[in-house]
């Protein structure tokens, strides 16, 4: 209730009552937020919390578990998101970055191109397009475009991984969903990855689960905090850290978490 | 309870560690007296082989052209020619590669990507049972049904054939082709399909652009164990073949591949024919060689 008036811009994606069972065992309980069109939310709290697994529920990648049941609603764009069949298509507007760079074992044109031709996107010249725009629009295009056709797997950890960014926003999403991007990666590769999260929310909306509380300040307009499967907390960022209205999320915020 | 104090005792005991030791390099001479009589056996099986079957060759001038390219095996008449049989035994190997590998592949894809659980249980153990399969029961199998069949339904006066021992061969290379291409898919890391599956590719787009790429050397390599399990068969190859003197033509003719006409001749063979039959032995060893060759360079190659 109180998390409602928090929103002051559109809300993108409109989750009610969702809770998540991994066959017997309760992964989320009755979690509801609002996340916002054009702003970055992340989601914070100690791991095993939930993060990931809220964070796979918006583009559907628990299906592929076993066992898997999920109740309660997640509205995108006006569209009950599992009431409504096509994964692909919701596949194809959301991209997702994952916790560690996972290019598949080709080039970095193949790579960056590989959403567009499951797409049915053939065009050499319409490829050659999208697959600049979009190493461009991840801050990487200059220093891989002597070598695009070299395999993506000789780049550094950083690299790869503004690369797999570059792969997801060439379907042209609206939502992009990042699960702990820099975790793998050195502190100058970070500081890449969360500059090219600034520039990147001015077009998308962006999720991301990170376990560096810093990160979340530096990066969010909006922050989630985790616990056991609920959401303790979700305010404006500022508020999040300097004020937070719960003991827990005091503690933990403040690293005095036990 | 009140346990007694335990006695503080230097646990290590002097006088045993001789014995140690001397148990310690006995058991690794043992180990490599083990490992060597494996490179011994095939020192012996290979030298005895080559050296019977160059002697026609080095010793009786007989000419090592005409014995691959000759057409004519007459022993009787002194023709020793085994063209008819490299071209069997390549035909047979080929054909049998062209039905075993995309139903060994498609099996190896089912089990380790779109099988449920229930079913992978029941459809591996009975793969890996064929495997266990004595040679000799598929020829039985391959006599008793696959030739009588060609026979009946193609027309052929003669059921045994090319065709007969590339079906035979066929299966007998799936088990190899399943286990080793199931594991190698198996081994495709995760996060490659939830790459995939996250951009919106269907999973069976997912299984052919992103999982059997990436285990690509894997596959390679169940595909040459098939081709090697083919190629050395004997005794189900005999007994579906026909064993005519043949170069064959068509699928319908009777063949006789190299490893059967050592089989069959062997027992009998003497003086110039049985070295002939030695010789027959280095090309077909030399086959698998190749073979092994190109096994450890792509297995090398997916290494790196
Ligand atoms: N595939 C799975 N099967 C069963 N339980 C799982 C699975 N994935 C995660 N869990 C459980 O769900 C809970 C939340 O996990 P996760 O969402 O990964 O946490 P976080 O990302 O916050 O560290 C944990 O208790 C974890 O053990
Ligand atoms: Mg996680």
């Amino acid at each position: 209730m109180s998390l409602m008036k928090q929103s002051e811009g559109t809300a993108k994606i409109n989750v009610k009552d969702l809770n998540l069972y991994y066959g017997d065992k309760q992964a989320l309980f009755d979690v509801s937020l609002n996340i916002e069109e054009k702003k970055v939310t992340a989601l914070i709290g100690p791991s095993g919390c939930g993060k990931s697994t809220f964070l796979r529920t918006l583009n559907r990648m628990n299906d592929l578990i076993d066992g898997v049941k999920i109740n309660g609603d997640i509205v995108i764009d006006n569209e009950d998101i599992y009431k409504s069949s096509d994964v692909i298509k919701l596949r194809t507007k959301i991209g997702m970055v994952f916790q560690k760079p996972n290019l598949f074992p080709m080039s970095i044109y193949d790579n960056v191109a590989y959403g567009p031709r499951a797409q049915g996107i053939k065009n050499k010249k319409v490829l050659n397009e999208i697959v600049e725009e979009s190493l461009r629009g991840a801050a990487i295009w200059d220093e891989v475009k002597d070598r695009l056709k070299s395999s993506a797997l000789g780049l550094s950890g950083g690299q790869q991984q503004r690369v797999c960014i570059a792969r997801a926003i060439a379907m042209k999403p609206d939502i992009i969903l990042m699960d702990e991007p820099t975790s793998a990666l050195d502190p100058i590769s970070t500081l890449k990855v969360e500059e090219l999260i600034a520039q990147l929310k001015k077009e998308y909306t962006i999720v991301i689960v990170t376990h560096n509380m810093q990160q979340a300040a530096r990066v969010s307009d909006k922050t989630a905090f985790f616990l056991n499967g609920e959401i303790v907390e979700y305010d404006v960022t500022n508020n999040v850290f300097s004020n937070p209205k719960d003991q827990r999320t005091e503690d933990y915020v403040t690293g005095r978490f036990g | 309870m009140t346990s007694a104090p335990i006695e503080k005792q230097n646990i290590g005991n002097g006088k045993s560690n001789k014995r140690k030791y001397m148990l310690e390099s006995l058991s690794s001479k043992l180990f490599l007296f083990c490992a060597l009589l494996s490179v011994l056996s095939l020192l012996l099986i290979v030298g005895f082989v080559f050296y019977r079957g160059s002697h026609p060759f080095i010793a009786g001038g007989y000419s090592f052209f005409d014995f691959i390219f000759g057409v004519d095996w007459v022993p009787s008449e002194d023709k020793f020619g085994i063209f008819p049989m490299i071209v069997a035994s390549i035909y047979a190997t080929i054909g049998a590669l062209i039905i075993g590998v995309p139903i060994g592949l498609f099996t190896a894809i089912f089990l380790s990507e779109i099988a449920p659980k229930r079913v992978r249980k029941i459809i591996s153990p009975a793969v890996q049972l064929l495997a266990g399969i004595p040679s000799v029961l598929y020829g039985v199998f391959g006599l008793a049904i696959i030739v009588p069949f060609l026979q009946n339904y193609l027309g052929l006066v003669k059921g045994q054939s090319l065709l007969a021992v590339i079906l035979v061969l066929a299966i007998m290379m799936l088990p190899t082709i399943v286990t080793v291409a199931e594991t190698a898919i198996r081994a495709v890391p995760k996060t490659y399909r939830e790459g995939s599956l996250a951009l919106g590719a269907s999973e069976i787009g997912t299984i052919f652009k992103v999982v059997v790429p990436a285990a690509k050397s894997g596959i390679m390599a169940a595909i040459v164990l098939g081709l090697g399990r083919a190629i050395g068969e004997t005794m189900a190859v005999i007994l579906v073949a026909g064993n005519s003197l043949i170069t064959p033509t068509s699928l319908t003719d009777s063949v006789r591949p190299l490893t059967t006409n050592i089989a069959l001749e062997m027992g009998y063979a003497a003086g110039v024919h049985q070295e002939m039959l030695f010789a027959t032995g280095i090309v077909l060893f030399s086959f698998i060689l190749i073979l092994n060759f190109v096994l450890a360079k792509i297995s090398a190659r997916g290494a790196n």
